[in-house]
C-alpha cells in the first residue's frame, strides 16, 4: 500500500509535467491547427536555461533557495517565452495562409534545428542539476516519505494551470482564445484580433512548457539535448487524449498519461514504460476519436 | 472513351541514358583508380535503399496524401523477418524477401483497420507512437526473436545463381536494380485506375467518395502497399549490414523518410529520387561540418517550406484532352460552379 502510494504521488508529479508541456500544444493546436513538433525543444531549452541559472551561475549560493528557485522560475518563463515567440514569427507566421503539411514539416525542421542547437550549446553528454542542489527534505506522512520537491512539482503545475484555467475562461483574451480555437473566420469577423491570439498563445505555451523544462531538471536531476523529443511526443499525446485544443482536456490528459506511465512501469514492465503512451493513446483513438473532453467544433471536412 | 488522360511513358532515351551513366560509375572510379570509391559507392546505396523506402512512402503520402510518419517501423519488420529467418531456420536472403514484403504489409494491414479513418495530424500521432512501440518491442526481445537492444548479428550476404554479393559495387547494382524496379512499379501504379483514384482522394476525400470510390479501400491498399514495400527495403537493408539493431529504426529515421518525400516533392518520384540525394547525399559529402548538418537542415526545412512549400519537383497536375466536340461545348454555357472546399 506505502508503494502503491509512493507510485501514486509520483505519477501526479510527473501527470503535472506532462499536463504544462500538454497545455502548450493544446492552445497551438486549437488555435491554429498546427502540430508544433518544435515544443518539445522549448520545454528541454526551458530546463537548460535552468541548469544554466541554477547549475553553472550558481544562484542558490548567492540568493538562497527560495529566492533563487523563484528567480529562475521567472527568468526561464520569461526567455522560453520569448524564444517560442521568436519561433513563431520565423517558422510559423509566413505560413499561416499555407498548406498544413508545409506548416507540419516547417515545425519538424524548427525542432530539429532547436534540438542541435542546444546539442551544440550544452554538449551531448547529460547535465546534471546535482542531488544536492536543493536542501534534500523529505515529508513524512503516515510512514509515506514524500520528497518536497515531489509536493513543490506537483502543487505549482496545479496552480499555474488552475490560473489559466482562470485566464482562458474569466478574461477576454482568454475568450478571445478561445473562440479563434472553435473557428478562426468566425471569430475574425466578431471582432477578435486572431494575430494577436496567436502571438499570445506562443507566449503563454512557450512559458509554460520552460517551466516545465525547469521542474523536470530539478526533479529528476538530470537532462539531455534530445530531453525535448519523448517528453514532446507524451505531452502531446496526452493532449489528444484529453481531447485537443481543450485547456482542462489537456490537464487530465496530462495527469492520466504520468499515472498509467509510472504504475504501468512499477506494475507492469519498466521496459515497456514508453509503450504504454502509445497505446493507450491508440486505444482511445479507435474508442473515442475526439478524446476524453472533446472541444466542441465542428468538424471541418 | 479515347480521351481518357492518355498512358505517358518516360522520355525513354534521355532516361536510359542518365540510368546507363549512372551504373557506370563503379567502373569509373576502377577505372581512375579511386581510393576512397568503396565509400562513395557505399554513400550511393545508403542512398539507394532511402530512394527505395522514400518511394513506397511517396505511395502513402505522396499520393494516397496519408500523414504517415511511421514507415520505420515496416521497414523494421521486414528487416527482422529477414534476420530471423536466415538465422533461426537458415532460408537465403532472396527467399526472404518476400516475406518480409509479406510480414510488413500484415503488420500495417492489422495496424490500418482501426486508424485509417483519422485525420491528417490524428494519423500523424498514431503512426508515430506505432514505430515507437515497435522499437520498443523490439528491443524488449519481443517473442524472444529479437535479441533484445543488441539486435541480431550475422545475417548472410544474398546470393545470386551462386554469386555472394559482398562488396560495395555488388550491393550497387543490386540496390540500384531494386530501385529501378521499384521506380518502374510504382510508374505503373500511380497511371493505373488505382493511381487516379488515390490522386481524386488526395485532393479531395468528400468529392471522391461521393463519386463512389470506396476511399477507406484505396487507402488501405496503398498504406499496405506501401508498408510493405519498405518490408523489401528492411530486408535489402538487414543483409547489407549484416547486423541489425533496435537503434536504426527510430522515430527520427521516419521523419527523415518524411522530409525525403515532402522535399523533393511528394507525389512526384523523381523528386522523391532527387529529395534522398539531397537529404541522404549532401549531409555526406559536407562532412566537414560535422555536428552543425543537422542545425543547417532543419533550417532548410524551414526556409523551404516557407518559400517553397510544393517541394523541389512537384508532380505535375494530369492534363486531360478533351475531344473537339466537348471543347466547343465547353465554351458556350459558362456555368461555372466555383469550388469553395476551405
Amino acid at each position: 500500500m506505502l508503494e502503491f502510494l509512493e507510485q501514486l504521488t509520483n505519477g501526479l508529479a510527473r501527470g503535472g509535467i506532462y499536463a504544462l508541456i500538454a497545455l502548450g500544444y493544446t492552445m497551438v493546436y486549437g488555435v491554429m491547427k498546427l502540430i508544433n513538433f518544435a515544443h518539445g525543444e522549448l520545454f528541454a531549452l526551458g530546463a537548460y536555461l535552468g541548469y544554466c541559472l541554477l547549475v553553472s551561475s550558481n544562484l542558490i549560493g548567492g540568493l538562497g533557495p527560495v529566492l533563487a528557485i523563484g528567480l529562475t522560475i521567472i527568468l526561464v518563463m520569461g526567455l522560453v517565452a520569448l524564444a517560442g515567440h521568436l519561433l513563431e514569427k520565423v517558422a510559423y507566421r509566413p505560413l499561416r495562409h499555407s498548406d498544413r503539411l508545409a506548416a507540419v514539416v516547417s515545425a519538424l525542421g524548427a525542432s530539429i534545428f532547436l534540438q542541435n542547437a542546444i546539442m551544440l550549446t550544452w554538449g551531448a553528454q547529460y547535465r546534471a542539476y546535482g542531488a544536492n542542489l536543493l536542501p534534500n527534505l523529505l515529508i513524512t506522512v503516515g510512514g509515506l516519505k514524500i520528497p518536497l520537491i515531489r509536493i513543490v512539482v506537483l502543487f505549482s503545475a496545479l496552480v499555474v494551470m488552475l490560473g489559466l484555467r482562470m485566464f482562458i475562461h474569466r478574461t477576454r483574451l482568454g475568450l478571445a482564445i478561445r473562440a479563434a480555437a472553435i473557428d478562426q473566420k468566425a471569430a475574425k469577423l466578431m471582432g477578435v484580433d486572431v494575430r494577436q491570439v496567436i502571438t499570445v498563445v506562443f507566449i503563454l505555451g512557450p512559458a509554460l512548457g520552460g517551466l516545465a523544462g525547469l521542474m523536470v531538471g530539478l526533479y529528476y536531476g538530470q537532462i539531455t539535448f534530445n530531453l525535448g523529443q519523448l517528453y514532446g511526443l507524451k505531452a502531446f499525446t496526452a493532449a489528444i487524449i484529453g481531447g485537443i485544443g481543450n485547456i482542462t482536456g489537456a490537464m487530465v490528459g496530462g495527469m492520466l498519461l504520468g499515472l498509467i506511465e509510472t504504475l504501468g512501469a512499477a506494475y507492469i514492465s519498466v521496459g515497456w514504460k514508453d509503450a504504454f503512451t502509445f497505446l493507450v493513446l491508440i486505444m482511445i483513438l479507435i474508442v473515442r476519436p475526439t478524446g476524453i473532453l472533446p472541444e466542441r467544433v465542428v468538424e471541418k471536412l | 472513351m479515347s480521351d481518357c488522360p492518355t498512358r505517358k511513358w518516360p522520355s525513354l532515351v534521355g532516361t536510359g541514358a542518365a540510368a546507363a551513366a549512372f551504373l557506370a560509375i563503379p567502373l569509373f572510379f576502377k577505372a581512375i583508380g579511386l581510393r576512397s570509391g568503396p565509400y562513395w559507392l557505399d554513400l550511393l546505396n545508403t542512398v539507394g535503399l532511402y530512394t527505395i523506402l522514400a518511394l513506397s512512402l511517396n505511395v502513402i503520402l505522396g499520393h494516397a496524401g496519408m500523414f504517415h510518419m511511421g514507415h520505420a517501423a515496416f521497414f523494421a519488420v521486414g528487416a527482422y523477418t529477414t534476420a530471423i529467418l536466415n538465422l533461426n531456420h537458415g532460408w537465403t536472403i532472396l527467399a526472404t524477401m518476400p516475406a518480409a514484403f509479406l510480414a510488413a504489409g500484415l503488420l500495417a494491414a492489422i495496424l490500418a483497420g482501426p486508424i485509417i479513418h483519422l485525420r491528417g495530424d490524428y494519423l500523424l500521432i498514431v503512426t508515430i507512437g506505432i514505430v515507437e512501440i515497435t522499437r520498443i518491442a523490439l528491443s524488449n526481445n519481443i517473442f524472444g526473436l529479437t535479441g533484445g537492444p543488441n539486435g541480431l548479428v550475422g545475417i548472410a550476404r544474398p546470393s545470386l545463381f551462386g554469386f555472394r554479393l559482398s562488396k560495395p559495387q555488388h550491393f550497387f547494382y543490386f540496390i540500384w536494380f531494386m530501385v529501378g524496379v521499384t521506380y518502374v512499379m510504382f510508374y505503373f501504379l500511380e497511371n493505373s485506375r488505382f493511381g487516379r483514384a488515390l490522386k481524386y482522394i488526395k485532393e479531395d476525400t468528400v468529392a471522391a467518395e461521393s463519386m463512389g470510390v470506396n476511399t477507406t479501400a484505396y487507402k488501405l491498399i496503398a498504406f499496405v502497399l506501401g508498408a510493405a514495400w519498405a518490408g523489401v527495403a528492411g530486408a535489402i537493408y538487414a543483409s547489407r549490414m549484416r547486423t541489425i539493431s533496435p537503434d536504426s529504426f527510430t522515430f527520427e529515421e521516419s521523419v527523415l523518410l518524411f522530409t525525403i518525400v515532402i522535399l523533393g516533392g511528394s507525389g512526384n518520384q523523381k523528386g522523391v529520387m532527387l529529395g534522398s540525394f539531397m537529404v541522404i547525399g549532401l549531409p555526406e559529402i559536407f562532412r566537414g561540418f560535422q555536428d552543425k548538418r543537422l542545425l543547417v537542415f532543419g533550417a532548410a526545412l524551414v526556409l523551404m517550406m516557407i518559400f517553397r512549400p510544393q517541394g523541389l519537383f512537384p508532380p505535375t497536375p494530369a492534363r486531360v484532352k478533351l475531344s473537339d466536340a466537348w471543347s466547343n461545348k465547353l465554351v458556350e454555357p459558362a456555368t461555372n460552379s466555383e469550388s469553395d472546399d476551405g
